[in-house]
């Protein structure tokens, strides 16, 4: 009983610093996020001390000139573009980033840790920068519109910058690495012999891919995917430069309301609200088909 | 006359090593492996057993000549459009399905309908002793129970033949020499013709039809287990199946069925067939110890004579250590222990040896 009570002890002492940096530095700003929602906003800046539901209610609603509640989509439509995209970036870094990982995972020792050295490149240089470096290639005087209209294949530039694509595009960029390394971290450890025995035992090169290696990828894909998917959820840095904040993201609208608009309890409740939406996708995860590795069956 | 199951024609296999340095890890291999045969390919480690198994399933192309399956040349098949399965040394179940998943795989992939596949799987884990086990997941089960599932996932699809490759190694002794009897039962029962991989040499004897004995990518001779052992044709597999004693002489003569050779000042022995040799050749001469026996010497008897230098007691045989006479020959001898126990000679003692006809053959090279 000692014993047990002594090793309880231990174990609570030994998570004493982590258990203290995630309480710090994660439960009690949120907890502050979670109580400004719930106030009324300062117009110059932080809140007002006051219980209000103001904050949620505009998420969905506007007061008119009535000061009556009349059903707005503006923000919906926020989030929903945001989801869009955000899905959008993740399928297509999937789909380049599987066979890449794949591809990496196959080579010799050597070149497979070069490879993955070359995928952690562009983390050294600041995102900032290589945004910058997007729309210097993106832009209607740029690299790439010069060269198309030299090589006489357009006459007009293309308007690339400031528009969905190019924030798909960078959202893209930036997040793939993400998405080619736990794939790759996990195709990697894939037994070889796995592949003979499947041709052994008559499968074809797409029945190896379905019932085989996707399967026991699975859980890569879908760490990848959470990796991608959130993150590009509530970017603010590519929708702002290569979008132009045009088209308003979750993460700018976020941004803007701590600074601009300054209306800290709709920030806060915009933040809350995708974080719950974060926290379902996370749960799909844990419950998810990645837990028991099982294919479904195909009858 | 039926069609041998698979003929090796000639085949060369040349791997292109990390180094640049090629690696030829068979070299001019030719074999006959007959229909509803349990085939056995032995040698050492690195002998290019596995390189051999692997070019008869698809997974590697010989450089240079041609496997024939029942009649038909498979050269540029893929290992899926070959009716050949392999048993895999470390089993390569699908970690992610169930037993009877992995049991019903190949005939998932070859399209058979789903009632139908479970009735095959569930069949052939009943033919291997495991049909309380198709709902666990492979690494659920012991590595003998592993080896199970792997052999009814190999013969699920009825492969004409089935390769195994080294599929007993990582039992425990016991395990072992249960699933020696199985095996073979496995293949009466179901008369698929089997190649069988090993290195252990006690495996091949027991279980074979024939064996196919290997050394450095080339074949040293194939047979049935007795020929292998009563006729080796050569050092390598004299000594690598079974105890051998070698000795260097000269042939002093020729007679009616063999030869006589010389093994010391005045001291002689009769031999099997010459293999060529003739008159005045040096000879390697192979006796096993099993088959030359002790008689106490009283001092007068003729024949071979020599005093027991060493004894070496294993349980129901002692090897003794024999010092030869007018030689310096030293000769391992294998006797019977008395019904009580003792063995039979003591260190010191002097003794007769008794070769039996034709025991001590005169090897090729
Ligand atoms: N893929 C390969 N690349 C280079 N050398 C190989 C390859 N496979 C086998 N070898 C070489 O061929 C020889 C025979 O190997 P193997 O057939 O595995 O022998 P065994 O199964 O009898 O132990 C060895 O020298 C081995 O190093
Ligand atoms: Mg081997």
């Amino acid at each position: 009983m000692r014993l047990l009570q002594s090793t309880q002890m231990r174990r609570v002492l030994g998570l004493g610093p982590a258990l203290g940096i995630i309480g710090f530095f994660m439960v009690v700003p949120i907890a502050i996020i979670i109580v400004f929602s719930f106030m009324k906003s300062n117009p110059y800046g932080g809140v007002n001390p006051e219980f209000s539901l103001e904050a949620y209610k505009q998420f969905l609603f506007e007061r008119n000139l009535m000061d009556e509640l009349v059903f707005n989509a503006a923000y919906l439509r926020i989030f929903g573009r945001s989801f869009l995209l955000a899905i959008g970036t993740t399928a297509l870094c999937l789909l380049i980033g599987f066979p890449t990982a794949y591809y990496m995972s196959r080579q010799p020792a050597r070149r497979k840790n070069l490879m993955v050295f070359l995928v952690t490149i562009p983390f050294w240089t600041n995102l900032l920068i290589r945004a910058y470096c997007w729309i210097l290639l993106l832009r209607d005087t740029g690299i790439i519109n010069n060269y198309l209209i030299k090589w006489g294949i357009i006459d007009e530039p293309l308007t690339m910058l400031y528009t969905n694509f190019a924030i798909f595009l960078g959202l893209v960029y930036t997040h793939i690495p993400f998405m080619v390394l736990p794939i790759y971290a996990r195709v990697e450890k894939l037994d070889f012999n796995l592949l003979e025995a499947a041709h052994d035992l008559y499968a074809s090169r797409q029945q190896l891919m379905r019932h085989v290696i996707l399967p026991l990828a699975a859980p890569g894909i879908i760490a990848g995917s959470l990796l991608v998917f959130v993150p590009c959820l509530g970017d603010f840095i590519i929708p702002n430069l290569l979008g132009g904040g045009k088209h308003l993201m979750i993460g700018s609208l976020i941004q803007l309301q701590f600074g601009g608009s300054r209306n800290w309890p709709f920030g806060s409740a915009a933040a809350l609200i995708l974080m719950s939406f974060v926290l379902i996708a996370m749960m799909i995860y844990v419950w998810g088909p990645g837990r028991k590795m099982k294919p479904e069956g195909d009858a | 006359m039926p069609k041998p199951a698979i003929e090796i024609k000639n085949v060369t296999k040349i791997f292109q090593g990390h180094t640049g340095h090629p690696v030829t890890a068979l070299d001019h291999v030719s074999l006959t492996i007959e229909d509803n045969e349990f085939f056995t390919l032995l040698g050492p480690s690195g002998c290019g057993k596995t390189t051999l198994l692997r070019l008869i399933a698809g997974f590697e192309y010989p450089t240079q000549g041609e496997i024939v399956l029942f009649g038909d040349s498979i050269r540029g098949l893929p290992p899926q459009q070959r009716p050949v399965n392999t048993v895999f040394q470390h089993y390569a179940l699908f970690p992610h399905m169930t037993v009877a998943e992995n049991v019903g795989f190949p005939l998932k992939m070859q399209g058979q309908r789903p009632d139908e596949m479970t009735r095959t799987a569930a069949r052939m884990l009943d033919l291997v002793k495991m049909a309380d086990f198709g709902d666990r997941m492979p690494d659920q089960l012991s590595g003998g129970q592993q080896q199970r599932v792997a052999l009814a996932r190999a013969l699920a699809p009825q492969p004409k033949v089935l390769l195994l490759d080294e599929p007993l190694s990582a039992l425990d002794l016991k395990l072992r020499q249960e699933m020696r009897v199985e095996l073979k039962n496995l293949q009466r029962q179901t008369g698929i013709t089997f190649v069988f991989v090993t290195h252990d040499q006690v495996e091949a004897l027991t279980m074979s039809d024939r064996i196919a004995v290997m050394s450095m990518g080339r074949l040293q001779q194939e047979g049935t287990p007795i020929a292998i052992y009563e006729q080796p044709v050569n050092r390598f597999v004299a000594d690598f199946i079974g105890e051998t004693n070698f000795i260097q002489s000269t042939i002093a003569g020729i007679e009616n069925s063999g030869a006589r050779c010389t093994i010391g000042p005045g001291t002689t022995l009769g031999t099997g067939a010459t293999a060529d040799k003739g008159k005045g050749d040096a000879v390697t001469l192979a006796i096993r110890p099993e088959k030359i026996r002790l008689v106490k010497s009283d001092g007068a008897a003729d024949g071979l004579q020599g005093r027991v230098a060493e004894c070496i007691y294993t349980g129901t045989d002692t090897n003794y250590q024999v010092e030869l006479e007018n030689s310096d020959v030293r000769l391992v001898v294998r006797g019977r222990n008395a019904i009580t126990g003792e063995t039979l000679f003591k260190v010191g003692e002097t003794v007769v040896l008794n070769v039996a006809e034709g025991a001590a053959r005169i090897l090729a090279d």
